[in-house]
């Protein structure tokens, strides 16, 4: 009982995994082709315009400066995905966990459970994302692999605080929103395809405070070999903050939720 | 381990509430083992809380109860271990197959993917599932979910399976096929309890059972006892024409031991239908119609309530 995660954990991961052995070649795909598509014509396209009138930035091709960063953004969409709408269907359409609940497994279990479901996912996305790197030639160093544990971690700080939020709703009226106006601008200005330095320095701070800020620049860092351990170890703190900080409250959110 | 002659279920002065809303009022009972032990009452009447109170998912408010002699509060995992719980409403995995959804909840119970196969196979057999095993949960009808579900809450050989409202919503015939699985259960000594508005599941499945109304158990016995205390032997209903019926009020008085003039027909509560019919006949009331039954558990709630069971 005692391994990395509770026996009970380990079931509610099994029912995702017997869920998702029917969605896992279109899944994968997906996986695969995204970053394909967006490093080749953000990456190569509109970088090759990049490097012409600024030498690339920060003294790297725009490629090697935007493949690292978009990993940790699209993790990012993988925890808001994956922890929005399948965890309120859950909880109100379908109510798995309502099936669960009358077994022995407990909330805590849930919890414990989809977060390490989330974070398999996103090992995969990370992972499939990393062999795309490589065959552009932007996964220069074997150290470049440490980007998919932080990128995943950096998801991490989305989904655990997202279970949380979702155990909140009554319905899915404010998801959309949630995507509309933290996830997609995150992606578009958090730092993954033009430096936060570039942004107006309010909005500068707001990028920081987020975990999206950190994660891209810990896995840009990794991948060029530029990033030095204080650095780095200020962007776990912050990520782990996050993780931890959601799970904590996530778990009594959905207890008041399932438990009546 | 409890011996058998302890109660299964035992529950003194059991309350539920919710803010301001008072569920379930302090009430009492026992389940021995073995034991078909019904809860009848009309929507609203505290079955579903007392239920999910045994199932150990809604926290006791007030009172003690215990399940296998265990305090749910503390012991819950492990009473739910031992439980089958089909819930009032089913559900099911619509992504999984019907074998599926069997599998993996042997999994939450910690049984293995090869016992769980055996078990999930073995189970859509008895429910009559067995050439649907490969479909879509979605694809079955009603009463095909619900005894998958029944299936479902037997997959850990449960010593105590819970039904709220096993048959709401089926038509009769996919009633009378859960109520015959389920009677096949009772007889392997499978102890059930169950929740229903229906008088005629509770007479044809449960052994005792008590009557709620209002967050209150109202009455306790078998469905004989019940029916011998607060019925008659037979009961006279009669239909008048709408327009007959305002008339009806004292009309009627003496004819039967009890009356009853409820919003379409009128009951007459006798121990003889064929004498109290010829009575009136000999008032020279002019019936619709005029049926002779023998009591059953709608009276009982009536008698009790003043009201009848299903609205």
């Amino acid at each position: 009982m005692a391994t990395v995660i509770p026996a009970g954990a380990a079931r509610v991961v099994e029912h995702n995994a017997l869920v998702f052995r029917r969605q896992w070649r279109g899944s994968l795909t997906v996986s695969f082709f995204t970053p394909l598509f967006f490093i080749a014509s953000m990456g190569l396209g509109l970088g090759s315009l990049v490097n012409r009138s600024s030498g690339g930035v920060g003294g790297v091709p725009y490629i090697d400066f935007l493949a690292p960063g978009l990993l940790a953004a699209t993790t990012m969409q993988t925890a808001a995905f994956e922890c929005t709408y399948p965890i309120l269907g859950k909880i109100l359409w379908d109510r798995i966990y309502e099936a669960m609940l009358a077994t022995p497994l407990k909330v805590r279990d849930v919890v414990i459970g989809e977060v390490a479901w989330v974070t398999l996912r996103m090992l995969m996305v990370a992972t499939i994302f990393w062999i795309v790197m490589a065959a552009f030639g932007v996964a220069h160093t074997p150290e470049s692999l440490l980007a998919i544990p932080a990128a995943t971690l950096s998801g991490l700080a989305f989904a655990t605080p997202l279970i949380a939020f979702t155990s909140t709703q009554k319905n899915d009226s404010v998801m959309g929103t949630v995507f509309r106006l933290v996830i997609t601008p995150l992606f578009l200005f958090g730092g993954a395809f033009f430096p936060i330095s570039r942004l107006p320095f309010v909005l500068q701070g707001v990028a920081w405070a987020t975990p999206l800020a950190h994660g891209v620049a810990l896995s840009r860092g990794l991948v060029l070999g530029t990033i030095a351990m204080p650095e780095a170890a200020l962007h776990l703190a912050v990520l782990l903050v996050y993780v931890v900080a959601g799970g904590v409250i996530a778990l009594p959110l959905l207890r008041r939720r399932l438990i009546k | 381990m409890a011996s058998d002659s302890t109660p299964l279920i035992s529950a003194r002065g059991l309350g539920k509430r919710f803010g301001e809303l008072v569920a379930v009022d302090g009430i009492d009972f026992d389940v021995a083992r073995g034991e078909a032990f019904g809860f009848l009452g009309p929507n609203g009447a505290g079955k579903t809380s007392t239920m999910r109170m045994i199932a150990c998912v809604s926290p006791v408010t007030s009172g003690s109860l215990t399940i296998f002699g265990e305090n749910p509060a503390t012991r819950g995992a492990e009473i739910r271990a031992r439980l089958g719980v089909v819930p009032q409403a089913d559900t099911l995995d619509l992504e999984l197959t019907v074998r599926e959804n069997l599998i993996i909840f042997a999994r939450y119970f910690d049984i293995s993917w090869a016992e769980g196969r055996r078990r999930a196979d073995e189970l859509l057999e008895f429910v009559q599932l067995k050439e649907r095993s490969k479909d879509k949960v979605d694809d079955l009808s009603g009463g095909m979910k619900r005894r998958l579900t029944i299936a479902r809450a037997l997959i850990n050989e449960p010593d105590l399976l819970l039904l709220d409202e096993p048959t709401t919503g089926l038509d009769p015939q996919a009633r009378h096929l859960v109520w015959d699985r389920l009677y096949r259960l009772k007889q392997r000594g499978v102890t059930l309890v169950l929740t229903t508005h229906y008088m005629d599941e509770a007479e044809q499945l449960c052994d005792r059972l008590v009557v709620m109304d209002k967050a209150k158990i109202v009455a306790e016995g078998t469905p004989r006892e019940l029916i011998e205390k607060y019925s008659t032997k037979e009961v006279l209903e009669l239909r008048f024409p709408v327009d007959a019926r305002p008339m009806l009020d004292h009309t009627l008085d003496g004819l039967a031991d009890r009356v009853e003039v409820l919003a379409d027909r009128v009951l007459l509560y006798t121990s003889d239908g064929d004498a109290a019919v010829a009575a009136v006949h000999s008032r020279g009331l002019r019936p619709e119609t005029a049926l002779i039954r023998r009591g059953t558990l709608e009276d009982v709630f009536l008698r009790l309530t003043g009201r009848s069971l299903v609205d």
